[in-house]
């Protein structure tokens, strides 16, 4: 009675992580959403806890339980009520390499404990310590790299290194051919741990910064996989329904990303942009006796007579914490009439969506942050438009030179409005590593400064001019 | 084996209605969907109570290990994902 009552309230808990998932896809439902998945986990949990196996546990056990979730709940809400939204890239890195930890702990917790584990739960143990092993250490590796550690934004590459990696993977699959065979051995299952994770972290070293959110969304997808196998260990349905949600929504947001690159998830997953196929123009080539250099006072005077502006924000807006003074700048100059939006390339920052998120935390409106699709034919009706940190996502080399890294990316096509100003400190190029010709275009100024600087200086020479 | 296949069954399913139900989500949602489908897929919990409550050390360790790691999960990935999504406003 007592098993078909928990069955009955995961069904119940399965039903809600849906409804929950499907609100998290519309911004008026979002709320809900999220609130309706945290009821259907609190329901999960309970009806856990009332589980024989865990309600006779003991005073000990129960007192473990107690102290687990106490530490992690409070660890838990200190990460995410204490960090800041431009850091967000390495909060969802973290919560994935979590979930992937759980899962393989899980995954090695239960071959220890059952004498003589069936065929399933021995390959589904085995899989879920592949997957959960090379999560949890991909995903510290993206974290390492996001927060700037110990590891390189670029790339990482050194000879063989995808001989290694194939045969890591075959080395995994070896082991984990030994635990289904004798899963008595917990030490195979040890070693099966230890080659995933080394390949997790040579996976994710070749991915680099702009990379980076297909990274975010293919680990997320990865957690959500090793949720689902831990299920086929347990015999539990609702670990399986979740973690193939989860599985199918990092899989969706990884081909949106690589869409949005035009490149394919292989070419990411080795870190293979550049060099370009052709003859490329070189820095000098490109820029010689080109390049205008303005002021915040001509950029002023530039918006005075400006019925429309947009503004094309990119990872540079992230590291100057710029969002609060763009905001400033935006609100300005609405103020005086002018129409302002915002155009969102899709892979603009380190993670899928990450700007959106910035400018939701300084209070911009979400209907004025337009998709690259919906804002693109309006760039020849916009008198300014002004690029803070972003290279590679408006360089029209994307459009015009087949032989480039970037070839037939979808770009915002910000050369097309009356004049672009863009905000940089160098002409140092993006993550491309190739030079952009907007920047020596007839129509466009530089203003060289840091993002958050020369927006502050933008606003005193409008409130001046 | 005799439970293998119901199960591969639910979790084909499951991933059809995944697709179905996350096709088509606006950028401005790409991160908390991220977060919030974390936080969901630590469900993960209910697996390390499970250990946690077992015989024996090794498995009451390993489990712990994962219940600490699974509550953080849920509880950051609600958390922040409720700070976003809180965030997201239309002026009326």
């Amino acid at each position: 009675m007592l098993s078909v009552f928990i069955d009955f309230t995961y069904l119940l808990a399965s039903v809600l992580f849906i409804f929950g998932i499907k609100g998290l896809t519309h911004p008026r439902t979002a709320v809900r959403g999220n609130l309706l998945g945290a009821t259907g986990m609190l329901l999960a949990v309970v009806a856990t806890l009332a589980d024989r196996q865990v309600f006779g546990a003991g005073p000990q056990g129960l007192a473990l339980i107690l102290a687990g979730v106490l530490l992690g709940s409070a660890i838990g809400a200190t990460l995410a009520l204490k960090i800041q939204m431009t850091a967000m890239p390495q909060m969802v890195a973290l919560l994935n390499a979590f979930g992937g930890g759980a899962s393989a702990l899980i995954a090695g917790a239960v071959l220890a404990e059952t004498a003589d584990p069936s065929t399933q739960t021995a390959v589904a143990t085995v899989t879920s310590g592949i997957i959960g092993s090379v999560t949890f250490w991909g995903s510290l590796v993206a974290f390492d790299k996001l927060q700037g550690l110990m590891l390189p934004d670029n790339p990482v590459h050194f000879p063989a290194q995808q001989g290694l990696n194939v045969l890591l993977a075959l080395g995994a699959v070896g082991l984990g051919a030994w635990v289904v065979s004798d899963p008595s051995q917990l030490g195979s299952y040890g070693l099966l741990v230890a080659v995933g994770s080394v390949l997790g972290i040579l996976l994710t070293i070749p991915i680099g910064g702009a990379d980076m959110p297909v990274a975010i969304a293919l680990l997320n997808s990865y957690s959500g996989l090793a949720a689902a196998s831990t299920g086929f260990v347990l015999n539990n349905n609702i670990l399986i329904i979740t973690g193939s949600l989860v599985g199918a929504s990092g899989l969706i947001l990884t081909q949106i990303m690589c869409r949005a690159m035009n490149r394919s998830l292989m070419n990411v997953l080795m870190g293979a942009i550049g060099p370009a196929s052709g003859p490329v123009q070189g820095a000098d080539e490109v820029y010689a006796g080109r390049v205008k250099s303005t002021t915040p006072e001509e950029v002023a005077m530039l918006f005075d007579g400006a019925r429309r502006v947009v503004i094309v924000p990119g990872y540079g807006m992230a590291v100057a914490q710029a969002q609060h003074q763009v905001r400033d700048l935006a609100n300005l100059l609405e103020s005086r009439g002018t129409e302002v939006e915002f155009a969102i390339h899709p892979v603009a920052g380190r993670m899928p969506g990450h700007m959106n998120v910035l400018l939701a935390e300084a209070n911009v409106d979400y209907d004025k942050l337009r998709e690259m699709d919906d804002i693109n034919p309006s760039f020849e009706q916009t008198d300014v438009t002004l690029i803070i940190g972003a290279n590679d996502i408006v360089n029209p080399v994307a459009r015009t030179d087949p032989s480039s890294p970037i070839a037939g990316m979808p770009i915002l096509d910000v050369d097309k409005s009356r004049t672009v100003v863009v905000v940089k400190r160098s002409l140092s190029p993006g993550f491309a590593g190739i030079p952009n010709p907007l920047f020596a275009a007839d129509n466009t100024v530089m203003l060289f400064a840091d993002g958050k600087k020369a927006v502050l200086d933008l606003i005193t020479a409008i409130k001046d001019g | 084996m005799d439970t293998f296949l119901p199960l591969l069954t639910i979790f084909m399913l499951a991933v059809f209605v995944g697709v179905e139900i996350i096709t088509k989500v606006p950028p401005l949602l790409h991160t908390p969907l991220m977060s919030g489908s974390n936080a969901v897929s630590g469900i993960t919990i209910i697996g390390a109570l499970l250990s946690v409550a077992a015989e024996g050390n090794l498995p009451t360790m390993l489990g712990f290990l994962a219940l600490v790691l699974a509550t953080i999960n849920v509880v950051g990935g609600f958390l922040v994902t409720h700070r976003m999504v809180a965030m997201f406003k239309k002026k009326d």
